[in-house]
């Protein structure tokens, strides 16, 4: 193809559209890690109780005077606020976390080894809180008024649910009584199944919400009567219509639902004694250990930007009007 | 003469307990074309979709005789029906925009029909809807194919819907208001297109409100009204002899080729004095258009949707401003109410500066211009009662607002009563009277009507219309009167301005105008208004 044929030239302005769409994305990340490392910057400042204290091991540590000032001269902690936060942030554009103040060894490793448990239960949830969404949503627009009403009540019930009340249901259930399950997490593959079930029940209820709405906003729309016109089955009209439009807010609603399911990870994390973000950020909260909570803020917010982008990006293949959208503008 | 295609003998169709179709019995022969006519609610889409099967779930259809090319539906089960739809009766319905899967390419949407009903390979399938495609006048069809719903223009789209339905060659089509909401030309194109599937041997059962549509193709016409047929037979005959009352009053709503002024709803006093034709120039006119421009961003630089628009209007004036969808009808009527403001040019109120005035010293001017929208549902809060919509409208001391409302309604013509109910649930007509009362409120001079009755039945229309027209003589109101439906702005308007791609490309009288266009354009779309069959022959 030669370069000044019409085709080539719409290659190129939808290359130039994708680059210039991803340059956006990728300051507005930018901004947004900037934004969240100075908030917690500050946030974490306003914590009762001296940093230095915490870095000798908190408040119990009866430390002298000497030992916190020499401290707090090692750590920059003396120095003005002003100047902390830019020290910190050439730190952090350096690529540098800093050290755990608790557990004195650098916050890059320590979230590396805990970040793959919590994306790990993450994903899981996530997935299954898309398989049985999809499952409720068709079974409860089927047609029968009792499907509808039955799968309604399921799905208030189940995204009202909070997760300690519901880890705790789930342990009584399948550990305590029925023995199936481990109520901690011993490794094994069987131990990451409660944790991932207590996640994904309020978000499947959630999206199976909103896709339900979805669809039976678009089985009553007239390309479908025109769909069925065509002697469409009622099951070619779901999957190849009606689906996919219904598809359609619950993808935009997946980069929200994986930033849920990392701060429901911090409640489970804790109940099924899982390794993982949600503990370490527990922990570091309570011993007042700033690199790590700033660590792991700034790691969450990163995953929650990627997440976002991707859903972004699954929406725009999933709806072409949105791609169109951007040329006529 | 051949057995018909579908006959059909006392259908009936209940929803619970209100039967909204009672004992239709009619029949379509091939390469007949049958039209329904009928205001809605007439419980014609319930009739064309019944025949299909697709009268809804809660629906109950029965009838002594339904049958298609000789087969009988009545007994069909599910799987049958779906062996018919789209391979024995093609369905186009109204509004192409929403009738295809916005999510999909319209090859695929076509495509669907024939692999459904299966027989034809992958090759052979892409062959047929390029072929079907080029066959409704599809410009470029292979490039058609990938492209979505959302891509094409509404005449476009109505194309492609009617060539899914006619991929496999059905011998019943059902039309179901194909050409609403299309321009004129457009509407003509697809007219055209339809009386030539009906010369290939196709029969059509089109459902219309609009009898001039039908009259260009249908050669039996059903009048329907409450879900009975009151009246039927060959169109020119019922068009030109109207035996029912009802069917007589549906032609005289219809505004083409009226004369002015003249009364669209029988019985009702003729108001208007003739019209006063423009003498010269001694009266200042009440607006004025100078030179306006209006861009907006476009890929490629910006694009402009007004470029160089100049009109006057005078006291008790209507102009008319005629054009097809994107000519910038609707920019103007924004500019000339100062919701946009000019890139050059100016509007000029009663020869003093309006657009080029301050927002804080504008807004006592701003009553003086009124305006009523095509869709008046939306322009309400419906939050709001009616007397609460009129009420924030008026610039009377609270004291009199009772008294005003009241007044209002009943300068347009509704009940008191209605003072109290929310938009929601009025009717179409009865809406756009709220809005017209609206604009009335602050004693405007001039009301600006952006296509005030193109969402309204063709009797509602005719109320609507004789409201305005009684108005202007009450009050000396103008009228910018915006409108696609060349037949309302003639019947209305006593000058006209055409305008295509930004600019007015014709001004005059509306006599002069539609019946020695000078520009090409205009002779264009005046050929493709369509007429009813009396008139013309």
């Amino acid at each position: 193809m030669t370069p000044g044929s019409p085709a080539s030239k719409v290659e190129r302005s939808r290359s130039r559209r994708v680059s210039r769409w991803l340059l956006v994305q990728l300051g507005g990340a930018v901004f947004v890690l900037w934004a969240v490392a100075t908030l917690t910057f500050f946030a974490i400042r306003l914590i009762p109780g001296d940093p230095a204290e915490a870095v000798l091991g908190g408040p119990g540590s009866q430390a002298s005077q000497e030992t916190l000032d020499q401290v707090r001269r090692e750590y920059g902690l003396d120095l003005p606020l002003v100047t902390q936060y830019l020290q910190a942030l050439g730190r952090l554009l350096a690529g540098d976390l800093g050290s755990s103040y608790a557990l004195k060894v650098p916050v890059a490793d320590l979230l590396g080894a805990q970040i793959g448990g919590t994306l790990l239960l993450a994903l899981f949830a996530l997935a299954l809180a898309w398989l049985c969404a999809l499952a409720l949503s068709l079974w409860s627009t089927g047609g029968s008024r009792t499907a509808a009403s039955v799968g309604q009540g399921i799905e208030l019930t189940s995204a009202a649910l909070p997760h300690f009340w519901l880890a705790t249901v789930l342990i009584a259930i399948f550990s305590t009584t029925l023995g199936w399950l481990p109520p901690v997490s011993t490794g094994g593959a069987a131990g990451i199944i409660l944790p991932v079930l207590t996640l994904a029940i309020p978000l499947a209820g959630f999206l199976a919400q909103v896709m339900r709405e979805t669809l039976l906003d678009t089985l009553d729309a007239p390309f479908i009567v025109s769909a069925r016109a065509r002697g469409e089955s009622e099951r070619g009209i779901r999957l190849r219509h009606a689906l996919r439009h219904a598809s359609l807010p619950a993808i935009s609603l997946s980069g929200w639902a994986l930033g849920y399911l990392i701060s429901g990870a911090v409640v489970v994390e804790t109940i099924f004694a899982r390794p993982g973000l949600g503990r370490t950020l527990l922990q570091a909260v309570t011993l007042r250990d700033v690199p790590v909570v700033t660590g792991v803020v700034l790691l969450v917010a990163f995953v929650y930007i990627v997440m976002t982008i991707l859903t972004d990006a699954a929406s725009r293949l999933a709806d072409p009007r949105l791609r169109s959208a951007e040329t006529r503008r | 003469m051949n057995s018909p295609l579908l006959s059909v003998d006392n259908l009936s169709v209940s929803f619970g307990d209100n039967t909204v179709v009672h004992d239709l019995s009619f029949s379509v022969n091939p390469g007949e074309c049958v039209a329904i006519v009928g205001e809605s609610g007439s419980g014609k889409s319930v009739t064309a979709r019944s025949l299909l099967g697709l009268a809804g779930a809660r629906s109950r259809v029965s009838a002594s005789t339904l049958s298609l090319n000789g087969r009988d539906l009545s007994t069909a089960s599910d799987r049958d029906w779906r062996r018919i739809r789209g391979s024995q009766v093609g369905l186009v319905l109204q509004d192409a925009l929403v009738s295809l899967d916005p999510l999909r390419p319209i090859g695929r949407e076509i495509g669907d029909a024939l692999r459904l009903h299966g027989g034809l390979s992958a090759l052979a399938a892409q062959t047929r809807v390029l072929e079907v495609l080029s066959q409704v006048g599809m410009p470029y069809p292979e490039r058609a194919v990938s492209q979505r719903s959302g891509d094409l223009s509404g005449g476009l789209r109505q194309r492609a819907l009617i060539a899914a339905a006619l991929a496999l060659h059905p011998p019943l089509l059902i039309a179901d208001e194909p050409t609403t909401a299309l321009d004129v030309t457009i509407q003509a194109r697809i007219l055209d297109l339809l009386a030539e599937i009906k010369a290939n041997g196709t029969g059509i059962l089109l459902i219309s409100h609009d009898l001039a549509v039908v009259s260009a193709v249908a050669d039996r016409v059903l009048v329907m009204k409450d879900g009975r047929i009151v009246e039927s037979g060959d169109t020119r005959t019922l068009l030109n002899h109207p035996r029912e009352e009802y069917t007589q009053r549906l032609i005289a709503a219809v505004p083409t080729d009226k004369p002015r002024g003249t009364q669209l709803v029988p019985g009702a006093p003729a108001v208007r004095t003739p019209p006063t034709l423009r003498t010269t120039d001694a009266i200042t006119p009440v607006l004025e258009a100078r030179s306006l421009v209006k861009t907006f961003p476009a890929p490629g630089g910006r694009f402009r949707a007004v470029n160089g628009v100049s009109f006057d209007l005078a006291r008790g004036e209507t102009l008319g401003l005629v054009g097809e969808s994107g000519s910038g009808k609707t920019t103007v009527a924004r500019l000339v109410l100062a919701l946009s403001t000019p890139d050059e040019g100016s509007v000029l109120l009663d020869d003093r500066p309006f657009s080029e005035l301050r927002e804080r010293d504008r807004r006592p001017l701003r009553r003086r211009i009124g305006a009523i929208y095509q869709d008046s549902l939306s322009s309400f809060d419906p939050r709001m009662s009616v007397r609460r919509i009129l009420t924030d409208a008026l610039d009377t001391a609270p004291a009199d607002d009772r008294s005003s409302v009241a007044e209002l309604l009943d300068s347009v013509g509704l009940a008191q009563s209605v003072a109290s109910t929310r938009p929601l649930l009025l009717s179409g007509g009865q809406r756009q009277r709220v809005s017209i009362a609206r604009a009335l409120a602050a004693r405007p001079e001039l009301i600006v009507c952006d296509e005030p009755v193109s969402a309204l039945d063709v009797t509602v229309q005719a109320q609507v219309l004789d409201l305005l027209d009684r108005l202007q003589a009450e009050r000396g109101l103008s009228y910018l009167f915006i409108s696609h439906d060349l037949g309302v702005v003639r019947h209305m308007s006593d000058r006209i301005a055409v305008m295509k791609d930004g600019r007015i490309v014709e001004t005059g009288n509306a006599t002069d105008v539609f019946d020695n266009p000078q520009h090409p354009y205009t002779a264009r779309l005046v050929a493709d208004a369509p007429r009813l069959a009396s008139h013309s022959a």
